[in-house]
């Protein structure tokens, strides 16, 4: 018989390392898959890596993919640190893409434009993210259930802008009609689509990290997080604490929607987001909810979405093996993180 | 605005609820045994696609409908236990196990769909359950044709609700459910192994969640397409606090949400006026969210739901 034990202390490494063991064990479960699917395991990954991560473009892409994640991975790490369970930084994003479309489809000049979109984009992903919380402190609503629920709210308002008012007379497609070319976020590399968003996506992580571990509000956030009943003894407004939470991680999740509108697609379609905000999940639990573990997370997701599209062409693995590899290492995170605070032990074998 | 209401007191629109509400009763039942056991699975999502999924495939490849429900129900259970795995024995956070068993088994949905069937413009259909009118019952005016002129999984459906609350309120192992959901520190004192009680239950609610799958692919729309659940696992999980997790309850919860969302459908089919098909929609999540906050307040959510159990532990 094994029993888990409570540690008394976790060596500095393994807190370190434990990304990596729960990245590789994913890795390796997902493997069986390739092989059902009959290509070869060392091909398949190969090919991914190659592709995301192989040469300079390769590299942009999986940045410019990465940076939605990362301001959703940031939105539910800080969500998550005060125990508000934000699982709708779905529909924050989608909000957050709307709303800055809106803004940047009125000509006016270039840098008021992109700074008006991410205001109003964040200010979007905020107001969606207050309903769970309100919900929670006046009605006692289980914030995931309503933050879930919200998702589809979100995502069928957004079906009916652009297959009604906003879509398309002339191709008759349900696509929004495209923002001022002014507001385009600017490209950084000649060639590629690295844009401005994703540079203030990398700058957004320190800064989340900051106010976390640096400033008043985030001990606040981390206290109500850890012990509420602490945080209320100590004179903490645990409802206020909790509602600035909900304003700061949807304003998050809708600058990633605000990067996907200004920087990639330059207008808002259904499939906008592949997912980003679900993946915002994984992305912090990977990065044990520190904004700056939020970066390689966010690029290891973005790595592994890119490289499955290659890997589908090259060998015919359905692409799909990259949803697959997100639930698995989400899960494989899951158990590592128990090995910080347990350890295995025999029962009954001599200690 | 009569012709509406014409329309609600139709054969066919009770017919049309019974069956929305079916997926929706095993699901909500489902879910209301593992969170009485103090589990909250919101895995449901994946598991009831991968069900799905999986009762489509073994149906398809088979050619027997009522092997793939088996499969679909097998399926569910291995999910259930799946998250059981990471929640009841690790006490691993049952928010984000679920969201990941979700993750999961919805990628391996998708992913062993295209293995299988590769990539088709039309997705492959199955001739699905037919009807199965009942003698005698179906000929009663109104209600007969409506609710004894159906899939026999909603018959199914319709014997759960009391048997749920049978083995629930009246047998020791709904007893043991009860108790290691509300004080496991009781339970376990009185003998019963909170973490066997906890895996049977999720696992059963894992069972009857496939079978909701298993619904929406043979009997619903007799193919797999990638928005077959869209939400309906989500839904649920509102249905069994709207439904104060007694059985009873949550079966009604789920008529209600059925007779919304039915009457959606019949309001986007009536073509009223220029109101996009999308607010109709959106209304039944909305509507979940409005009633939750009216019934959140009085909802008592068994004690120990979202809690760990570690015997070691004080």
């Amino acid at each position: 018989m094994f029993r888990l034990e409570a540690r008394t202390s976790t060596p500095a490494w393994f807190n370190l390392a434990l990304p990596l063991i729960a990245i590789a064990a994913t890795l390796i479960l997902c493997s069986g898959l390739i092989a059902i699917a009959g290509a070869g395991v060392i091909e398949a990954y190969g090919v991914m890596l190659s592709a995301s991560l192989g040469d300079s473009y390769a590299i942009t892409e999986t940045l410019v993919r990465a940076a939605p994640m990362i301001f959703t991975g940031l939105a539910v790490a800080i969500a998550f640190r005060a125990k508000f369970w934000n699982i709708g930084a779905e529909g924050q994003l989608l909000a957050g893409a709307v709303a800055s479309c809106f803004v940047g489809a009125i000509p006016m000049p270039g840098t008021l434009a992109m700074l008006l979109m991410a205001i109003v984009g964040a200010a979007a992903g905020a107001l969606v993210a207050l309903v769970p919380a309100t919900l929670r402190i006046k009605f006692k609503v289980d914030d995931v259930v309503s933050s879930l629920l919200l998702n589809s709210v979100i995502y069928y308002a957004l079906m009916a802008l652009i297959e009604g008012p906003w879509k398309d007379t002339f191709s008759g497609y349900p696509i929004s009609p495209p923002i001022e070319d002014s507001a385009n976020f600017p490209v950084l590399i000649e060639g590629t689509r690295l844009h401005l968003g994703v540079v203030v996506a990398l700058i957004a992580a320190p800064l989340c990290w900051f106010l976390i571990a640096r400033t008043t509000l985030g001990f606040r956030i981390r206290v109500t997080g850890e012990n509420p009943e602490a945080a209320r003894y100590g004179g903490i407004n645990v409802q206020r604490v909790l509602l600035s939470t909900a304003l700061l991680s949807g304003a998050l999740a809708g600058l990633a929607g605000v990067g996907e509108v200004g920087g990639v697609h330059f207008q808002v379609m259904s499939d906008i987001s592949p997912g980003y905000g679900y993946s915002g999940i994984v992305v912090a639990m990977l990065a044990r909810l520190n904004p700056l573990g939020v970066v390689p997370a966010a690029i290891f997701l973005a790595a592994v979405m890119t490289g499955a599209e290659a890997m589908s062409r090259a060998t015919g693995v359905p692409a799909f093996l990259s949803d697959v590899i997100q639930g698995t290492a989400l899960l494989a995170m899951l158990v590592a993180l128990l090995f910080t605070a347990y350890r295995i032990r025999r029962v009954g074998a001599q200690t | 605005m009569s012709a509406v209401f014409e329309q609600i007191f139709q054969v066919g629109f009770l017919a049309a609820i019974i069956r929305i509400a079916t997926p929706l009763a095993f699901a909500t039942l489902g879910e209301m045994f593992s969170e009485r056991a103090g589990v909250l699975n919101l895995g449901i999502e994946g598991i009831m696609l991968l069900s799905a999924m999986a009762g489509f495939t073994a149906a398809s490849l088979s050619g027997s409908l009522w092997l793939g429900v088996l499969v679909a129900v097998l399926v569910g259970a291995l999910m259930g236990a799946l998250h059981a795995l990471f929640t009841v024995a690790l006490g691993l956070s049952q928010h984000v196990c679920g969201i990941g068993v979700t993750l999961f088994s919805s990628g391996l949905a998708y992913f062993l769909y295209r293995l299988i069937f590769g990539q088709q413009s039309v997705p492959p259909s199955i001739d699905g359950f037919k009807l199965a009118p009942i003698p005698l019952l179906s000929d009663i005016p109104v209600i007969g044709p409506a609710v004894f002129n159906q899939f026999t999984l909603v018959y199914m459906a319709i014997i759960a609700v009391p048997l749920a609350a049978f083995v629930l309120y009246r047998t020791p192992w709904g007893l043991a459910v009860r108790m290691v959901g509300e004080n496991p520190r009781a339970a376990d004192s009185a003998g019963v192994s909170v973490i066997a009680t906890r895996f049977q239950a999720v696992i059963l609610g894992g069972a009857l969640m496939g079978l909701a799958g298993a619904f929406l692919t043979m009997a619903q729309f007799n193919a797999f397409t990638f928005g077959v659940v869209s939400g309906r696992g989500w839904v649920a999980i509102a249905l069994v606090v709207f439904g104060r997790w007694d059985p009873w309850r949550s079966a009604g919860a789920a008529l209600l949400f059925a007779f919304v969302d039915a009457l959606q459908l019949r309001m986007q089919a009536s073509g009223l006026g220029h109101i996009p098909y999308e607010a109709f929609l959106m209304l039944p999540f909305i509507f979940t969210i409005v009633a939750m906050a009216f019934m959140s307040r009085n909802a008592v959510a068994p004690s120990a739901l979202l809690k760990p159990f570690r015997r070691e532990e004080r």
